[in-house]
């Protein structure tokens, strides 16, 4: 652990070497959510010099679900029989009417839970309801609704079925690249990502679109290190994937995590708030584990989705605007009452920009 | 053990639980009195049997009242009873007085074990003795099986004002010393791990006790402390933006002086919490004149409860109404006011 002092030292040593590599304007942007908490807590944004920019990306589970998804949940919600299992994140985030915590208002049950694995208890604690769980989440969480799948097999558990949204995060950045309106000239990869997938699944970063990027961890000396990295890269014209966060991420990345996914889930197109439908970007139960997949089991009624027209999450998400140039945020868009799901999670770019005031504190303005 | 009896409704009929009758105002209801209340919170006061108590005090009064639920009821460092006490004994001190009478009332959910009523009433008497104040009055009400969460108390406190305080948030001024009495966090903490099944070390419990003891030596340290404020719901960043707004003035804290423990704040990284958000039960800000700090500090070290206290930033006159935090790497970043509940995060 570094001493404070040595800690300053080191940043303003990384600061002065970007200030010292970056010519003209770039913007970086990190691609997930938890380094986006990171920069705007260490106060990274303020101290980096102005020409260099730091978006925030697609990179919050929470923030990319689409409504679709949402009001999918609440229909289930709503049914007597039914208990939802939910990572906490989940309630608030409203739906095309409704959100979650509205319907556990109107009686609903709705559990918070930690671990997939909580929901196969709650699946044998109550044999005669349908427990459906609301697997949300990149490589991290894909792994454990895996073995949860699994493992409800192997113990012949029958009243437990997910709704997946488990996505792939390469695949909207590809899509990012791919849009000319988007103007990123490097990426802080996510380290907990590829401490699963390994670096491999990232390489069309450079190979394909020629934009630097390294993978890093989650502490502010880290996030500044990959800054300075992409700083170099950018400098030199030498560009690849680097890797940051070494002591973690291996370059295969986790093979057993890996194999699980692999096992369990396809890949088919999937559905991201902002994006649309991207190819091959999400994560659905392959047919020998069927009979968990609660859209194949259990038909529901939902109400037809449409995404609010005046929120802009989807343009924040892909760093096309900032949260302050949508017209509801901190207006009707709070974290209280949020309007769209940027707000929602305490890793979506709207909630960071409401709670640590923009990022750019004028001690003394 | 008692074997459990249901009439033919399914209502369990033991005495080893609270029922309807028990709130009914008749033998049951005086039984309970009788047997568990007065011998727990016996005093002259209590003794009158009176409907209100009669109360002598001589000096200009302090006065108010707040309800506890929580959940789960026990917990590690406390229960339901002891923050009932400690609460509102707190809340009497920082204003800078004496707490000297409580009210207690209970709404209690039919079917609730009495054993269990038992130990939370044995707790409020420890706690209260510990505190030095009387309870003198008090109430209890059931409510039908499923209308409660097992217990609510309110409790209500007077206490009397020390002559010669003023403790007020007007009375801050830029250039102030801010000082926190110990690690913030651990009654949040506590909690919201037995609430979700999450494990803490052994050393992480609530630090729910009361201050009375610890303002009252502080106040013969530093009379002029300018305001202190307990730490509770919405943590140590409610109270520091409620200074700030009130006093108009900013308020910069150094991050690598915010007394946290390495436990708690990997609890706080696993779920992606602040801990300066954090509710806290037994933890008091205080703000003080630059040349009181050292006099604050080493009353609060030699107190149990103020031993980990340190100063943790000052107040300027530069960013009125914000509070910044000063970063490990050197940068600022707001710290504003709690808005809504903290929830856990997906990854």
């Amino acid at each position: 652990m570094m001493m404070p002092e040595e800690s300053r030292r080191a940043a303003a040593f990384f600061i002065n070497q970007i200030d010292a590599l970056i010519k003209k304007p770039v913007r970086f942007m990190e691609v997930c959510g938890t380094h986006t908490v990171s920069i705007f807590r260490s106060g990274i944004r303020q101290l980096l010099p102005e020409k260099v920019d730091l978006v925030s990306g697609p990179g919050c589970p929470v923030c990319v679900t689409p409504n679709d998804y949402m009001d999918m949940a609440i229909a289930y919600a709503k049914r007597k029989d039914t208990i939802i299992a939910t990572f906490g994140d989940m309630l608030k985030v409203p739906g095309t009417s409704s959100s979650l915590n509205e319907a556990k208002a109107q009686g609903a049950d709705v559990r918070i839970i930690y671990s997939p694995l909580d929901v196969l208890q709650i699946s044998q604690e109550n044999p005669q309801k349908q427990i459906i769980f609301l697997a949300v989440g990149f490589e991290t969480t894909a792994p454990l609704t895996a073995v949860t799948v699994q493992t409800a097999m192997a113990q012949h558990i029958n009243n437990f079925f997910i709704l997946s949204s488990h996505k792939w995060t390469n695949a909207p950045i590809d899509a990012l690249l791919s849009d000319p309106r988007i103007k990123v000239d490097g990426f802080l990869l996510p380290g907990h990502v590829c401490v699963i997938t390994g670096e491999k699944p990232f390489d069309f970063v450079a190979d394909k679109y020629r934009k630097p990027a390294v993978v890093t961890g989650f502490e502010a000396l880290d996030i500044l290190q990959a800054v300075y990295m992409l700083a170099r890269q950018v400098n030199t014209g030498q560009i690849q994937i680097e890797n940051a966060y070494k002591q973690v991420v291996k370059p295969e990345g986790n093979r057993v995590a890996q194999s699980v996914i692999k096992e369990v889930f396809d890949s088919v197109p999937a559905k991201w708030r902002g994006f649309g439908t991207i190819e091959a970007s999400g994560m659905i139960l392959k047919d020998k584990y069927a009979q968990y997949d609660a859209l194949q089991q259990i038909p529901v009624e939902k109400e037809i989705s449409r995404e609010n027209p005046v929120c802009r999450c989807g343009e924040i998400l892909k760093g096309l605007i900032k949260p302050t140039q949508c017209p509801l945020f901190k207006k009707t868009c709070t974290p209280d009452k949020p309007a769209g799901a940027c707000m929602v999670s305490v890793e979506g770019t709207c909630h960071a920009w409401y709670k640590y005031g923009q990022g750019r504190y004028h001690y003394g303005r | 053990m008692h074997g459990i009896n249901m009439d033919k409704e399914g209502i369990i009929m033991d005495d080893s639980f609270i029922t309807m009758a028990h709130g009914a105002g008749g033998l049951k209801s005086r039984e309970l009195v009788e047997k568990m209340m007065l011998p727990a919170f016996d005093n002259k006061y209590l003794r009158q049997m009176h409907d209100g108590a009669k109360l002598l005090l001589k000096n200009n009064i302090a006065f108010t009242t707040d309800s506890y639920v929580v959940k789960p009821l026990f917990f590690r460092g406390g229960n339901i009873g002891k923050l009932a006490i400690c609460g509102t004994v707190n809340d009497l001190s920082m204003t800078g007085a004496i707490p000297r009478y409580l009210s207690v009332g209970m709404i209690i959910e039919e079917g609730f074990p009495l054993s269990d009523l038992q130990t939370i009433v044995n707790t409020m008497r420890e706690a209260a003795q510990e505190a030095g104040i009387y309870i003198v009055t008090g109430d209890t009400k059931v409510v039908d099986k499923n209308s409660g969460d097992g217990i609510f108390i309110n409790t209500a406190g007077v206490g009397e004002l020390i002559e010669g305080s003023d403790i007020a948030p007007q009375n801050v001024r830029p250039n102030m010393d801010i000082i926190v009495s110990g690690y913030l966090g651990d009654h949040a903490a506590s909690v919201m791990a037995v609430r979700h099944g999450l494990e803490l070390p052994e050393n992480i419990k609530s630090d729910c006790a009361p201050l009375n003891g610890l303002v009252k030596e502080v106040l013969q340290a530093a009379p002029q402390v300018a305001v202190m404020r307990d730490a509770t719901r919405g943590g140590a960043a409610a109270v520091l933006n409620e200074i700030a707004e009130q006093a108009r003035v900013g308020i910069i804290i150094d991050e690598e002086k915010i007394p946290v423990r390495k436990e708690v704040k990997g609890f706080c990284d696993i779920l992606g919490f602040d801990p300066l958000y954090l509710a806290n039960e037994g933890k008091m800000i205080v703000f003080v004149n630059p040349k009181d700090t050292a006099a604050v500090l080493q009353v609060m070290h030699e107190n149990r409860y103020g031993k980990n206290a340190c100063m943790i930033g000052t107040t300027n006159d530069k960013s009125c109404g914000e509070v910044g935090l000063r970063t490990i790497i050197g940068g600022i970043r707001i710290v504003d006011m709690p808005a809504g509940e903290q929830i856990p995060r997906i990854c």
